[in-house]
């Protein structure tokens, strides 16, 4: 359904992407692990435009764009069948956050407002918001905004939703009603690509799990794979230290 | 004896300085100030925007009229361009030159106000499907104006001021119509005390004005600390 061939990204001297493949099939959902630095955000934006890679391709629908030559039209029409969760929530400030749902369908999709309404009353009461749809960003916990960035991407019904560690600007008890959320749309089969630290949600929400450092691709299986049985002694020395072990040199 | 005289000429001459302040001063303000937020609008979101060509010529602009005295470009246009075969009349002069200087000064603190709203607040409008002007209109624009408020408040409230400058050009408004009643009674300073107190009046409405607009704006914001 969505593929990348070869990305590439240099801010300056740094390059950021080394020539990254990947592959995503409807009802995916991919996790992005790997440090800080490592390239996954850098990435996720670049698959949506948000940064021009140098070179590669996206193929998306059975149609093949060139990275840094893709026409302003057909990047406006990829972005009305993706959708994107920010880490910082990026909700419009001066929206309510069933205006911040609705903005998308009626000014960007030309939906009638009534309809739009209904839609975005229904996204909202599924992420647990019935009753805040009249609340400003600014009246709203992390978490809440965060759930209602989930809302406003749901509702344009894309066909996958990039997720840029969605839950990193958010404490522990937050981040639980935000993967609650993820996990439910997972289970109806939405198709998601997530950035994340969460390890616990690509163990067990996830089918495939993707581990990058230094702008490559270290290792990507099936999750089952890549927690039980993994390939690359990089892999086995990060999930040694991001799931709670302590790394042997400081338990000797 | 000497209070009843004063405050019978202080009486008389209120109404003849008040009905110039709403005939003139209070027009000259407001037409002058809602074409100079058009001007300032537009140069701001083109410079933002970083449109070519079009943005040199802000600049020049700017540099043009923040860089000379508002005096002189009222004289320019007034006794100067009827040389040039352009000939106004005193207040459509007047609000020429208004509206152009206090365009170039807005439009610098609107630029300042599209900058200071999240670049994050421009990549989601793309991500739900809004192109560029759907969301400066509606998503920076609406932001960059609650911030540029107080600012723009305190421009407005110099502006009601210097249309006192206008009398240099014969537009009869507030100060001039206290000139010619000090030509006839020799009071200047009971007048220009009474002109400068109506002039206070005025700015004091706009205050109040200003934080009741404030208090709208900033009616979800939440509060810091």
């Amino acid at each position: 359904m969505l593929s990348v061939r070869n990305i590439q990204k240099s801010f300056g001297a740094l390059e950021v992407l080394k020539g990254i493949d990947l592959k995503v099939e409807q009802g995916d959902v991919v996790a992005i692990l790997g440090p800080s630095g490592s390239g996954k955000t850098t990435l996720l934006r670049c698959m949506n435009f948000l940064e021009t890679a140098d070179g590669g391709e996206l193929i998306f629908d059975g149609e093949t764009y060139a990275f840094g030559r893709v026409h302003k039209r057909d990047i406006a029409k990829i972005r009305q069948k993706t959708a994107f969760v920010f880490q910082n929530y990026n909700l419009f400030l001066n929206k309510t956050a069933l205006q911040n749902v609705t903005e998308g369908l009626i000014i960007g999709r030309k939906m009638p407002k009534a309809q739009a309404m209904e839609i975005g009353k229904k996204a909202l009461a599924k992420v647990g918001l019935a009753d805040r749809v009249d609340f400003y960003p600014d009246q709203l916990s992390g978490g809440q905004q965060q759930r209602v960035a989930i809302a406003r991407a749901v509702a344009t019904d894309p066909e996958i939703i990039y997720f840029d560690e969605p839950t990193s600007a958010l404490d522990p008890e937050l981040t639980g009603e935000v993967l609650s959320v993820m996990r439910d749309l997972a289970r109806e089969g939405m198709t998601m690509l997530v950035v994340t630290h969460e390890m616990g949600f690509a163990r067990t929400v996830s089918n495939k799990v993707i581990l990058m450092e230094d702008g490559k691709i270290i290792e990507q299986g099936s999750s089952e794979d890549f927690f039980e049985h993994p390939k690359e002694e990089r892999t086995r020395a990060f999930l040694r230290l991001t799931q709670g072990g302590i790394p042997e040199e400081i338990s000797k | 004896m000497f209070s009843s005289r004063i405050w019978s000429l202080l009486a008389d001459s209120f109404w003849k300085i008040l009905l110039p302040g709403l005939t003139a001063t209070i027009p000259l303000t407001v037409i002058s100030f809602s074409l100079a937020m058009v001007i300032a609008v537009c140069v701001a979101m083109v410079q933002f925007a970083n449109v070519k060509v079009l943005k040199q010529l802000c600049r020049f602009y700017i540099w043009i009229f923040r860089g000379t005295p508002l005096l002189v470009q009222l004289f320019v246009v007034f006794y100067g361009f009827p040389k040039l075969g352009i000939l106004m009349e005193p207040f459509p002069a007047a609000v020429l030159v208004f509206s152009l200087n206090e365009g170039a000064y807005s439009a610098e603190t609107i630029r300042a106000a599209l900058e200071a709203v999240p670049v994050g607040q421009l990549e989601a409008g793309y991500c739900v499907g809004l192109n560029y002007l759907q969301i400066m209109r509606r998503i920076i624009l609406p932001q960059a104006m609650r911030t540029a408020f107080p600012p723009l408040s305190n421009s407005l409230i110099a502006m009601v001021k210097d249309t006192s400058l206008a009398a240099n050009i014969t537009v009869t408004e507030m100060f001039m119509a206290t000139q010619r009643i000090v030509a006839r009674t020799h009071e200047p300073l009971l007048l220009y005390i009474e002109v400068g107190l109506i002039y206070l009046l005025f700015s004091t409405v706009l205050t109040k004005l200003q934080s009741w607009g404030e208090k709208k704006l900033n009616a979800h914001r939440r509060k810091a600390g």
